[in-house]
């Protein structure tokens, strides 16, 4: 059995709690087990706690039945192999994915290296907004041939964006 | 180049000339990637995954970096080819389970090396000598960087680089070292500096990566999270942990010479006398007791020189290794053999454990490099 958290290692730690006559499962490895600090049974709540209330239940329930568009990929896969089936994944399985990762990383969202490709794209469309606001801006004050040059340069970069490199 | 080339060229990491080399036996760092819309390998059938690695093999062997290099089908690969790269931390064990429609490319000089169809579609690995984890680095940032713009690579703008598993989400980056800690575990203090890695998220495994023994008093140290911090934030925080680790088992070598030397000397010199007497011996057992020599020769109980036959037989002596230089299969019993044969001749040039020239050392100070004899 694989651990909750990770998904990659065994399991080795089981902890088990009765709430309302229902009975919740947790399993962790020996390293996440440790990282939450979880080997004291009775810290069992601060155990949900940290890995988003209730994850055990939370992987359970998802929707069983949703599959991913591009690979064809289900929640009972994921489930079973605690690996996604391809990139669009991410998209598809994005709200259970969300407390995993929240649990399992520093940090939610990334801050180091993208590809060349993402930094044009993401330059390319700042350039946008500022072309657009300054487009507005003209015309709000007339200078009609100002805003004629803007909404040529915005045609410009539009045909920019649409040839994906 | 041919596979037999590999093994007999060794690997410049295998040299150990890096820098605090003694402690650091080699410093890792491994990029995933993967392809946009296509299944991971996990998940793909054997025909996407045939598609996925025609599209990527011919973008890597095109690199300069990868001129002269040894490319590689796994199905090519018997088992023992696979386990031999497997003992260089040339491929994972994983991928040595990996046959049709994943293959293996690595440079000449085998610090460099990319694993196809893994868990993810590309596993970038650079492996150097010594704590070098900062030029690791900087040579797989260099080969994906060249790569991305000839793949499509899959990433998100909040999340990264997307990978099979969410542990690896983000920077799709695993900088590790292997260190060789006979000092703290002699002291006993090594489960200290272990707990004390865990709580700052860094990862201790043993010599193969994940769920593997600490054999030969040999710890992996990497990072645990890829979500939420920079590369060079990872790699620079990882490098001043170890950096403290080398002070920790500097000053508990100072230690032991100071306050536990019988002890010392007795493991020294068992180690030496099981080692050039035995006739059987597993690589467990010849791990630890060669760690003991090599520890001996950090001190200066054995000359310098002796270092390098050391360093090849912690290699030499592993399974796949032993049976590849005897051209045969070889049945454990027959390995354990082998194994003590090997280790006897090489030792019987050895001198005995001199401990009159590690007391001399002993008033320099934690951080003093040991002696170089003769």
């Amino acid at each position: 059995m694989l651990c909750d958290v990770c998904k990659c290692n065994d399991a080795t730690v089981f902890l088990t709690q009765i709430l309302e006559g229902k009975m919740q499962k947790v399993n962790l490895c020996d390293s996440c087990s440790k990282e939450k600090g979880v080997q004291d049974p009775t810290g069992f709540a601060l155990a949900d706690l940290l890995l988003g209330i209730g994850a055990a239940e939370e992987i359970e329930k998802g929707t069983p039945t949703q599959k991913c568009g591009v690979c064809g990929f289900t929640q009972a896969d994921f489930k079973k192999t605690g690996r996604l089936g391809c990139s669009a994944c991410y998209i598809t399985f994005s709200e259970g994915l969300g407390s995993l990762l929240k649990a399992m990383h520093k940090g939610t969202e990334h801050v180091g290296k993208l590809p060349q490709r993402a930094h044009r794209e993401i330059e390319l469309s700042d350039r946008m907004r500022t072309l657009n606001a300054d487009l507005q801006k003209a015309v709000e004050e007339e200078n009609y041939e100002s805003a004629a040059s803007l909404r040529d340069q915005i045609k410009q970069l539009e045909a920019n964006l649409a040839i994906k490199p | 180049m041919k596979f037999a080339n590999v093994i007999a060229a060794g690997g410049e990491w295998l040299r150990g000339e890096g820098p605090h080399h003694q402690i650091v036996i080699s410093s890792r760092v491994r990029l995933a990637r993967n392809l946009r819309h296509r299944a991971f390998p996990g998940w793909a059938k054997k025909v996407e995954r045939t598609q996925v690695l025609e599209l990527i093999k011919p973008r890597v062997e095109e690199l300069p970096e990868m001129q002269d290099s040894f490319s590689e089908m796994l199905q090519d690969l018997s088992a023992l080819e696979k386990q031999v790269l497997v003992e260089r931390h040339l491929i994972s064990r994983e991928h040595a389970a990996k046959s049709v429609g994943s293959a293996v490319i690595m440079n000449r000089r085998q610090t460099l090396s990319i694993m196809v169809n893994e868990e993810d579609h590309l596993r970038m690995q650079s492996i150097r000598s010594g704590l070098q984890l900062k030029s690791a680095f900087k040579l797989v940032d260099k080969i994906d960087s060249t790569l991305e713009n000839k793949l499509d690579f899959a990433y998100d703008p909040k999340l990264g680089y997307l990978t099979a598993c969410p542990t690896n989400v983000g920077t799709g980056m695993r900088a590790s070292a292997m260190l060789h800690l006979p000092g703290l575990v002699l002291s006993e203090m090594i489960n200290q500096v272990i707990q004390a890695v865990n709580k700052i998220g860094l990862a201790v495994r043993g010599l193969y990566g994940e769920g593997t023994e600490a054999m030969g008093n040999l710890f992996q140290i990497s990072n645990q999270t890829t979500l939420g911090e920079k590369e060079e934030e990872i790699v620079s925080r990882l490098s001043k942990v170890i950096e403290t680790i080398i002070e920790k088992e500097h000053d508990a070598r100072q230690m032991l010479i100071q306050k536990k030397s019988n002890t010392l000397w007795d493991q020294i010199g068992r180690a030496y006398g099981v080692l050039t007497f035995a006739h059987a011996m597993t690589s467990k057992e010849a791990l630890n007791l060669l760690s003991i020599i090599k520890l001996g020769v950090d001190l200066g109980a054995f000359p310098e020189d002796r270092r390098l036959p050391i360093d090849e037989l912690f290699i030499d002596t592993q399974p796949a290794h032993l049976q590849k230089s005897s051209h045969q299969k070889l049945n454990a019993e027959e390995r354990d053999e082998l194994r003590a044969q090997i280790i006897r001749d090489r030792l019987r040039v050895f001198p005995r454990p001199d401990i009159s020239k590690v007391a001399r050392e002993s008033g320099n100070g934690s951080t003093a490099e040991p002696p170089t004899n003769e």
